[in-house]
């Protein structure tokens, strides 16, 4: 039984973001992305049909995963990395819940990613929202397993040395089935994948990009900004051409052989949105090249780059509880107890 | 003519063997045999952590001791009376213990030159008086049971692996053993040729003992004379299990195992996961630490939770049961102790995790400890932890080692009736009419604070690692705060030695004292016993809660003129007992991966009386 299935009925209350607002002070530093981000699930979770005590929050260790303190929901701020753990255990057992791992770049994929990896590939009802800003805040500034290969950070003077993640490549290859990204500034969007992850049915997994603005400030602002975003994101939309572009320059995705390649989609290119791949969510072979996708050389995935149907860990488990419970009805403790070769002394 | 019968109070026996020579079932079946002919018994499993070394070498070698009785016993024994072994490896690594005039059952067909070169050895034991002294029964074991197999349509290996089962055979009839138990168990094992088989290989060994008269006599020992009841025999490892369905049902609480398998702590993993038609479900995580976490998200979603492991295991999860504590969450953290540090002796037992398990956590993070002291003890530790974890919303670590979670004894089983409920703290009541839900409000007495549980309407509430203010939850760096939920975490802690027994001692005051905690109770209890048969003043205390000590331990410990400690570790209770109590206390360490023998304890309270 999923909460949605618990929460619709007409006793829910109708709620307004207030009602997600906790009375703590948020001190997060002014003019961080977290603050949208907290915004706009507030909201969101007005507008989810589930009562506000079935909310639990969870989340790991870093700037975001304060997050649970400023929700007036069931929260559990755990430790470094292990939020998915937590999550798993609490969701296996309380499959009424609505589950939320709030995790970051550092907590989720390094320190973090053999808990994140293997929720992904159980497929537990988890809401994963992963907010990316490529950099370790918390410890104030050393890079993150995001950072772009040659960062200069305090741990790293003369420019860091490995290759970076990307989050959703990982997450597809662990399996998981439903795979969004979105951006901290992006609030209408932000809230569309919010609600999308909670619909649907099994592991979701959700990159944020976030800005830092202390040790990190605009990791993202040459795809994100307003100025530039129509030509450095491509917003996918289930069953239309990939299309993207300023409206005096379109341009949009084609498959050329087994790559993607950009096309100008203006007058005498002799491409039009037709020839364009339309976005099919439920094909895990393109996903498998979405996830590559990178600035500058293609515009970055916004939106569902990838959904799956298919059974949820949690519901598995609480279906074999009752398979078990089937199969040997009313066992009592004495007979538990008993069971095996017994003998008497008189 | 019939073998004359001699009756003897009672034995111990060792079968030894490669690892893939079926040493472990061979004990196990003459065990439960004897459990069902009433006697009283103990056993020591005693394997390599390789799962084939290679064969015939003294690596590889397996070993099952049992001791069984019509008395009272506590041990498996300190040196077997018989031997049985199945190579030249297993001789010479076992010939050592056995006792002067014993019994040596010896398979003689495994003693070809390849073979003495696998085991190390450059003269023949057989021939070279290693045997001298002993009474030994060469048998051509090997090739005896490819004959009485034959007809079965085995091949040469497949013949060679139902030896065990002739070797059984031969020791049920030199100890006048039914041959019921264990053919039942065969017929519920294996099908066709294979069934057929190992059957006969087992008669093919009584029939042989008894037509070649193998030995002069036979020797039966008789029940024991245990208390009236209904019994079984079980492991550590089973008990805990147990222990922990019954807890769960006792509180009515749904249980979570959250485990990942580590020597020799699975066992409890493979047991609990027998019971989800009871409300038990078992998860077994990616890692060690994915296990006590998720244990912990069922704990914070209202289950019984647990987690189950072995010294490097309890090392990985140090940091999430520190949150525990610091979220006050009930828990049972399980450590089934092997030989460390670090990987250490996978299969053999220590007791040298008591330390980490008071002190291994960063911070202040004092946690209950409850230590089970012998296979059968393990039922109540458990559901004592269950206890203490509930009523006092604390993790609870339940200290066991591999000598009693893999050992045996019978067990008189429990009415369910007999078992007291168990009480949680789950609420769904609001207990600020003035403001926002109270998560760290607590009980007066025991300063426990209540379980609200997500999805309980109006009770939504933040709880986290970082340092909380009282009674809020809410984030707190104030400094006098800090001190504050430190003496509260600790106070609470110390509390709990209001709710569990008084220590008692086996024996009188003055004199010595043998104060002893875990696996050791056996081998403590037997010398003790021996002890004062010889009219020394010496008395037993085995201590099942190491922390907080019972209440009274300090003054008793004063009515005694010297304290032994004996530990399987370098002195870890002496360190504490001296540290609580001022006590120059004598400490009896031993980490040679091998339990006490009550000789070595019984010695050092004749030095120390």
């Amino acid at each position: 039984m999923t909460a949605d299935e618990v929460g619709v009925e007409e006793e829910t209350p109708s709620y307004t973001k207030k009602d997600f607002m906790s009375d703590q002070m948020i001190r997060w530093c002014p003019g961080c992305g977290d603050y949208s981000i907290l915004s706009q699930v507030q909201t969101t979770f007005t507008q989810l049909g589930i009562p506000r005590e079935n909310f639990a929050v969870i989340s790991g260790i870093g700037c975001s995963s304060r997050f649970p303190y400023y929700m007036n929901t069931y929260g559990f701020h755990t430790i470094h990395g292990r939020a998915p753990a937590f999550a798993t255990g609490l969701k296996a057992t309380r499959p009424d819940l609505s589950v939320w791992v709030i995790t970051g770049d550092g907590d989720g994929l390094s320190i973090g990613g053999n808990h994140l990896i293997h929720c992904l590939r159980r497929n537990v009802d988890l809401n994963v929202m992963l907010f990316n800003n490529r950099i370790y805040g918390l410890t104030k500034g050393q890079y993150s397993p995001t950072s772009e290969v040659g960062k200069k950070t305090k741990s790293t003077p003369l420019g860091s040395l490995d290759a970076p993640f990307q989050p959703l490549e990982l997450a597809l290859g662990a399996g998981c089935t439903f795979l969004a990204r979105s951006v901290d500034i992006y609030p209408k969007d932000l809230r569309a994948v919010l609600k999308e992850s909670e619909a649907h049915s099994g592991a979701s997994f959700l990159e944020i990009y976030q800005n830092c603005n202390i040790f990190n400030d605009l990791a993202f602002d040459s795809v994100v900004n307003r100025k530039v975003k129509a030509e450095t994101c491509v917003f996918l939309q289930h069953g239309e051409p990939m299309t993207f572009g300023a409206k005096d320059a379109p341009k949009g995705l084609r498959l050329s052989g087994l790559s993607i390649e950009v096309v100008s989609l203006a007058e005498g290119s002799g491409y039009t949105a037709s020839d364009c791949i339309v976005h099919d969510r439920h094909n895990k072979v393109l996903a498998g090249m979405l996830v590559q996708l990178d600035y500058p050389d293609y515009p970055v995935p916004m939106g569902v780059l990838y959904q799956e149907a298919r059974p949820t860990y949690d519901g598995a488990f609480q279906e074999q509880l009752r398979y078990a419970e089937t199969i040997k009805p009313d066992v009592s403790l004495d007979a538990i107890l008993q069971s095996g070769n017994t003998w008497t002394v008189e | 003519m019939q073998t004359p019968v001699q009756i003897r109070e009672s034995v111990v026996i060792r079968f030894a063997g490669d690892s893939g020579d079926g040493m472990q079932l061979t004990g196990t079946q003459f065990t439960n045999t004897s459990a069902l002919l009433g006697n009283d018994l103990a056993t020591f499993p005693d394997f390599p952590a390789e799962i084939r070394a290679p064969a015939g070498t003294r690596a590889g070698v397996s070993g099952f001791q049992l001791h069984f009785s019509s008395d009272d016993i506590y041990t498996p024994g300190d040196a077997p009376g018989v031997l049985v072994a199945m190579n030249p490896a297993a001789l010479i690594k076992n010939i050592g213990d056995l006792s002067g005039g014993g019994i040596c059952i010896v398979n003689t067909d495994k003693f070809g030159d390849r073979d003495l070169a696998k085991a190390d050895l450059t003269s023949n034991p057989l021939e070279d008086g290693t045997l001298d002294g002993f009474r030994t029964i060469p048998i051509r074991l090997s090739t005896l049971v490819k004959d009485a197999v034959k007809p079965h349509g085995l091949n040469a290996k497949e013949s060679d692996r139902c030896k065990n089962f002739f070797a059984l055979g031969l020791t049920y009839w030199m100890f006048n053993r039914p041959m019921e138990t264990t053919q039942t168990w065969i017929k519920g094992k294996f099908k066709g040729k294979y069934l057929d088989a190992n059957l006969a290989a087992l008669q093919a060994g009584y029939n042989y003992a008894i037509t070649a008269e193998i030995h002069h006599e036979t020797y039966d020992v008789k029940p024991a004379k245990l208390d009236p009841g209904l019994y079984r025999n079980i492991t550590g490892s089973e008990a805990v299990g147990l222990g922990f369905v019954t807890a769960g049902l006792k509180s009515g609480l749904p249980v979570f195992l959250g485990s990942y398998p580590i020597t020799p702590a699975s066992d409890m993993l493979h047991v609990l996961s027998k019971y989800k038609h009871v409300g038990v479900s078992t998860f077994q995580a990616e890692d060690e630490i994915a296990a006590v976490c998720a244990a912990i998200g069922a704990a914070y979603g209202g289950s019984l939770a647990l987690t189950t492991t072995s010294g490097p295991g309890l090392a990985l999860k140090g940091e999430a049961v520190g949150l525990a504590m610091m979220v006050e969450l009930p828990l049972v953290i399980v450590d089934a102790q092997r030989g460390g540090p670090s990987t250490g002796l996978p299969t053999k037992t220590e007791q040298s995790d008591l330390l980490f398990a008071m002190y291994g956590r960063n911070g202040e993070s004092p946690l209950p400890i409850v230590a089970a002291a012998t296979p059968s003890d393990c039922f109540g530790a458990t559901i004592e932890a269950c206890r203490i974890a509930l009523e006092h919303m604390v993790p609870v670590l339940l200290l066991t080692d591999g000598y009693m979670a893999n050992g045996a004894e019978p067990w008189q089983i429990p009415s369910a009736d007999s078992i007291s409920a168990i009480h949680h703290r789950q609420t769904t009541e609001h207990n600020n009419p003035d403001g926002d839900y109270l998560p760290y409000k607590r009980n007066p007495e025991t300063l426990a604070r209540m379980w609200a549980l997500p999805g309980t309407k109006g009770l939504e509430h933040r709880v986290g690692g970082l340092e909380k203010q009282d009674e809020t939850g809410h984030v707190s760096y104030d400094p006098a705060n800090h001190q504050l939920m430190t003496n509260i975490r600790q106070d609470k802690v110390e509390r709990i030695a209001d709710h569990i027994p008084l220590q008692e001692t086996f024996g009188a005051d003055g004199g010595t004292l043998v104060l002893g905690w875990g696996s050791t109770f056996g081998a403590i209890r037997q010398a003790v016993v021996a002890g004062q048969a010889r009219g020394w003043d010496v008395a037993h205390a085995h201590l099942r809660h190491l922390n907080p000590f019972p209440r009274n331990l300090g003054e008793l410990l004063a009515r005694y003129d010297r304290v032994i400690i004996p530990e399987m570790n370098m002195g870890q209770l002496n360190k504490l007992i001296r540290a609580k109590f001022l006590l120059d206390v004598v400490s009896l360490p031993k980490v040679t991966g091998q339990p006490f023998k009550v000789q070595e304890i019984l010695a050092a309270i004749d030095a120390n009386r």
